[in-house]
Order: structure tokens, then sequence, then C-alpha cells
């Protein structure tokens, strides 16, 4: 199936190569992080993760919202996402990839990744996090590669792949919990430490994975003869608007206890991200836009006019999307180390460096992301001409 | 197996002293040939790490620092600056890039969770010290996928500065802030005249903190900042009821950093 990835129009090679040249330009970035250290990045000993490690943990979201294809369609024989749910695996391909990527170039000894194989240490949530990404990965290619070659030879997708489809859905819900539970275990960490975190991150994981998703089908549509078809879209939207409302319903939970109980170690960080501590607040206009886009997405998804109507649609899918991202991409992370243990406010922001490196990972997911919709798109063509 | 060489040799008490006694070779050095002899004829080398006699050993290291004796930033000084100086600590303009291992701060930012505004002025604008508390349930421990940092038998919580892969969570995990990041080459913030060749100097990428002078119990040496102190840090076996910081900790009421969260410092303030 790989040949559908090397025949495409001068549209589709001009973007792999534009891709290709911010890859190469994120890459060479990379190799002056890997001579200098990550000091060329803005992070600090207050605030130890930055921008790296908040899209990983973000794209581990969207990568587990690839499952609210797949679940439909497998646990409720939902027939209609039987069309789209090879367009879900991808998505999650690409992403885990990205997820993988972002861990790597944020080690201060990248060489010695394979340490943690060599001495496992099933205490840290870091060797969980490594398993279960791994085996997603594993899981979505073995599924996606397999599912659309039987599509191809117009068979039904071999009988001992029904197994590790049905493992792919609690898989996808255990990726985003371990990955919470990277921050929620860590004593100290006030915006971290509440129950709520793993329920958090998966719903705003089931808002904007599926939100990407409707966006990219539309421009699938656009672009290949392959519909992915008006009802899946709007079930898809409806899974997003379920979703975004408890991801704020959840975040408004934690807003309540922290509030009511007054406790500063809990109260600081959300001060901080929404009106600034001790004079510094570089955050809160952004923290204020995720909570209006958030808003926005929810109106526009739950009013049924609004939410049918697909240009309307695509406004309120980047709404989710620009939401939960800066949510999670921007405030989740720093706003974490800030202020720090000992009540200090060290601020933190990417610098240049930082986001060209970030860039090119994205690069680098969006063009597996390519090759893998035009292999796809490519089958669907073939099958219905 | 997996248990190398190096790892074994950073256990056993008493090696700072074999580099000493070998003269010439710098310890860093020793860890190299120990490494490189022990691949070549495998256990034969092990039996040549002897432990020092001279190692000072206990159950449970502990430290009480009398915070009534040290007063002033000047008074700390001292042992902030002969820490840093031979543990090779580097010093950098870029306050992003700052390492420390030992420092001082007000009482409102070492005990956060206990901030009063009535607090009286004795205890309101002094300096406190601060260091790796050596928890007995340590968070970074626990989080550190690749055991780079890990407890001693005697309680100190040790780093392994060549597993470390510096995926920095053990740095979110610490509640205390005690942990430092190499950003860039620790070399360059060093004088090269002024490095101590007693102790390694670090590679960029990797995670460094207060490790209670384990090369000097070793040999027999008290932690560096406590010899500095003229007598207001006690060091000692928190669980020999005749030990001197047991004996403060009779005497004198103490609290510890954070002690909500669990983790048992290992370091009591008298305040």
């Amino acid at each position: 199936m790989l040949e559908l990835a090397v025949k495409g129009t001068k549209r589709y090679w001009s973007w792999v190569v534009l891709l290709l040249i911010i890859i190469g330009i994120g890459f060479s970035t990379y190799l002056m992080q890997l001579k200098t250290g990550l000091g060329i990045t803005g992070m600090s000993r207050d605030v130890s993760w930055g921008f790296y490690i908040a899209q990983f943990t973000f794209l581990v979201g969207v990568a587990a919202g690839g499952v609210m294809v797949v679940l439909p369609y497998y646990l409720h024989h939902y027939k209609a996402f039987g069309r789209i749910t090879i367009l879900g695996e991808f998505l999650a391909i690409a992403s885990v990839t990205m997820c993988l990527l972002f861990i790597i170039v944020d080690l201060g000894q990248p060489m010695r990744a394979l340490n943690v194989i060599f001495y496992a240490t099933p205490t840290s949530v870091l060797f969980w996090d490594m398993i279960v990404l791994n085996g997603y990965l594993f899981l979505n290619i073995l599924i996606g590669w397999n599912v659309l070659e039987a599509e191809r030879n117009n068979v039904p997708p071999p009988k001992w792949l029904k197994p590790f489809t049905y493992i792919s859905i609690p898989w996808a819900i255990g990726i985003h919990t371990v990955t919470a539970y990277l921050y929620c275990g860590l004593p100290g960490r006030g915006f971290w430490l509440t129950a709520i975190l793993a329920p958090r991150f998966l719903a705003s994981a089931f808002a904007a994975g599926p939100a990407l998703l409707i966006i990219l089908c539309l421009i699938v549509r656009k672009l290949t003869k392959f519909d992915p078809g008006k009802e899946q879209i709007q079930s898809l939207a409806k899974i997003v608007a379920y979703a975004i409302t408890i991801n704020v319903f959840f975040f408004l939970c934690e807003v309540f206890v922290v509030f009511y109980s007054r406790i500063p170690e809990h109260m600081d960080h959300i001060n901080y991200l929404f009106y600034g501590l001790h004079g510094k607040g570089a955050l809160v206009p952004w923290m204020w836009a995720s909570i209006v886009l958030m808003v926005i997405g929810i109106i526009l998804l739950i009013v049924p006019t609004t939410r049918r109507n697909e240009a309307v649609l695509i406004v309120a899918c980047i709404a989710v999307f620009a939401g939960t991202w800066i949510d999670k991409g921007l405030g989740m992370i720093s706003g974490g180390f800030v202020p720090n243990p000992l009540h200090h406010v060290t601020e933190y922001a990417p610098t240049g460096p930082e986001l060209v490196i970030t860039l090119g990972v994205y690069g680098i997911g969006f063009l597996v992301l390519t090759l893998l919709f035009k292999m796809a798109t490519g089958v669907k063509e073939e099958v219905s001409a | 197996m997996m248990e190398n060489a190096r790892r074994k040799f950073l256990k056993v008490a008493g090696i700072s002293a074999l580099g000493l006694s070998l003269g010439t070779k710098s310890v860093l050095n020793v860890f190299a040939s120990a490494d490189e002899s022990a691949d070549r004829r495998g256990k034969k080398t092990a039996a040549e790490i002897t432990e020092n006699k001279k190692a000072l050993k206990a159950k449970h290291w502990g430290m009480v620092i009398d915070t009534r004796r040290l007063r002033t930033v000047g008074d700390l000084k001292p042992l902030i600056d002969v820490c840093h100086k031979i543990h090779n600590v580097p010093k950098f303009e870029n306050s992003l890039h700052e390492i420390k291992w030992i420092w001082e701060d007000e009482y409102k930012h070492v005990f956060p969770t206990m901030e009063s505004e009535y607090l009286a002025d004795s205890i309101k604008h002094i300096p406190f010290l601060l260091l790796c508390n050596q928890c007995q349930n340590p968070p970074c421990v626990r989080a550190c996928p690749t055991k780079a940092t890990f407890q001693r038998e005697d309680g100190i919580v040790m780093m392994d500065f060549h597993r470390c892969i510096g995926c920095r969570f053990c740095m979110a995990a610490c509640p205390y802030g005690s942990r430092s990041f190499n950003f860039v080459d620790p070399r360059t913030g060093l004088d090269e005249s002024g490095i101590f060749n007693e102790f390694p100097t670090r590679m960029k990428g990797v995670v460094e903190k207060c490790n209670f002078c384990a090369e000097r119990l070793d040999v027999g040496k008290m932690p560096a900042c406590v010899e500095a102190s003229n007598g207001a840090i006690a060091f000692g076996d928190l669980e020999d009821p005749e030990s001197d910081v047991r004996k403060l900790l009779k005497e004198n009421f103490t609290i510890r950093r954070k002690q909500e969260l669990g983790t048992e410092p290992s370091v009591y303030y008298i305040v």
C-alpha cells in the first residue's frame, strides 16, 4: 500500500516538501540543542518542564481521541463509523509518534534513553508511560494496516485482529490516564494533585482528538474523491460537544474545590494562570482566551442549527482545538510549576529555538499523517471506483 | 547482571579513599578504570574495591540545624561556599541555569505552609539554610525511571550522574526544590584553576543535588557544611538514641519542611 503514498499531485508533493523543509530546520536546531544543552530553551530550575512536555501531554490526548471513532464502531456496531475508523487510527499513529519525539527532545541525555529499559523501574510512572505509548503505537499500526489492506482486497479484516482491536479501546484510555498520573501523583505540586486530572485529561482529549478529526475529514473531502460522510461528521460533532462540555464541567469542579477550600497550595497556581501572582501573569490572556474559545465551542456545538452547518462546525472545531491546546499545551505544565515549591514566581516562556524544534516535531507528525492519510484515501478511492 | 561495576563502586563505602590512596589518579579516573577492568576480568575487580576502615557509618543519617546560632547571611555564606567549592558546583550569569546544592531563604519560603503574618521578628527575617532533605520516603526516587537517583541503606539519596537520562521527573517530584539540572555544560561555569579534584564535575543534561557529603563520610569526614558550622549543625545517626542529633531532638522543639507530605525529611530545624 505504500506505493499509494508516493503517487500524488503537484500540490501533494509541494506540501510534503514544505513539511520536509520545516523538519530540516527543526532538526538542525535540535542538533544545536544537542550540542549546547537544554539551556537554549526557556526552562529553568523552577520550571523544569516546558513546551516540549506540554505538547507531549496535549498530543497524547489527540492520540487517545482516535478511540472515539473506534469504540462506537466495534462496541456499539455503529456502522457509519466503519468508513472513518482508519482515519482515527492513523491520526493516533501520527500523534503518538510526535509524543515519543517530544519526550526524546526533552531529555538532557537522549543517548541514554534506553536506560529506561535497561534499568526498568516499575515505581516510575514514566516507565509505564513508555510501555503504554509504544504499545498504543504498535496496536494502531497493526490494526490500521491490516484493516486497510483487507478493505483494499475487498475481504473482511482477519479474525486474529479482533482481540487487538478490543484491547486498543481501553489502551487508549490507558495512555492518557498514565500520562495524567505522571503529574497527579506528585506531592507538593498542588495544581496537579487532584484525582480529577486523569478524567479531565480524557475529556479534553475526546474533545480535541475528534475536533481535529472533523477538520481532517473536511479537508479529505475537499482534496480527494473520498467523502468521509455527513452523518459521520455530525456524529463526531456530537461527541466533541459532550466531551468539551464535560471538560469544562470537570474544570469547574476543580475550581470549586480549590476556591471553596481556599487551600493556598492549590489556589495559587490557578490564581497565577488566570489573574497573575506577585505581579507576574504572562499566561493570563491565554488562559482567558482558552475559556472563551471552549465556551464558544460548546455553544456552537450544542445548538443544532450551528452544529449542522458545516461552515460553522469548522469554526467550532477550531475553537475547541485551540482552547484545549492552550489549556494543556500552555497552562497545564508551566502552571504546575508556578509558583515553585518555595512559593517563588519564576515565569516560563519558550525561546525561539525551542519553538522551532517544536515545529520540527509537528512537521514530522504532519508528514506521517499526510502519508498515512494519502494511503487511506487512496485505498478508499480505489474501492469505490 | 544489570548491576554494573561503577554502581557497585558507588555503593561501597570508602571508594573515595581508594582514589586518594592511589595518589595521582582522580576519583573520576578511578571510576573509569574500574569500569574497564571490570569488563575485562569480571568479578576479580570487585574484590579490589574495599571499604575504608575510617568510613563513618549510620543506620539513618540525619541533620539538626540550630537556626538560633545561624542568624545572618554572613553566618551561612561560608557553609554554602565550601559545599559548592568541594562539589564543583558551577556559577552562571543566567539565573535560569542556576545550580545549587545548599542555599538560604526566608522562613515564609522555607516553610510556606507554616507562614504567619505575625511571626516573631527573630524568625521572620533571618535566613534559613536549605538543602536536600534526604527524605526517608523520597518522591524523587519513586519517580526516577532509571534508578539514577536511589537511596542508600543509610538513608542518603544519591545521584548516579552516569545513568541519569535528564528527564527531570525527579525535579517535578521533589516538593522542596532541592534539585538542579545542568542546562549547559557545567564546566563552563567553573573556574578551571578552582576545580576540586576529589569530586567529579558533571556533564550537561543531568540532574544533581546535595548528597549529604557521602564521599566525605566514606573517608571518615563529616559533611563540609557541618564542619564549617562551628557546631551549629549537628550530624549523626537518627536511629542511635545516644547520638548528638537524637539528644538535640530530645531537648529542643524542631520542625521539618512540609511534614504534612509524609516524605519524612532527615533534616530538622531548631527554631
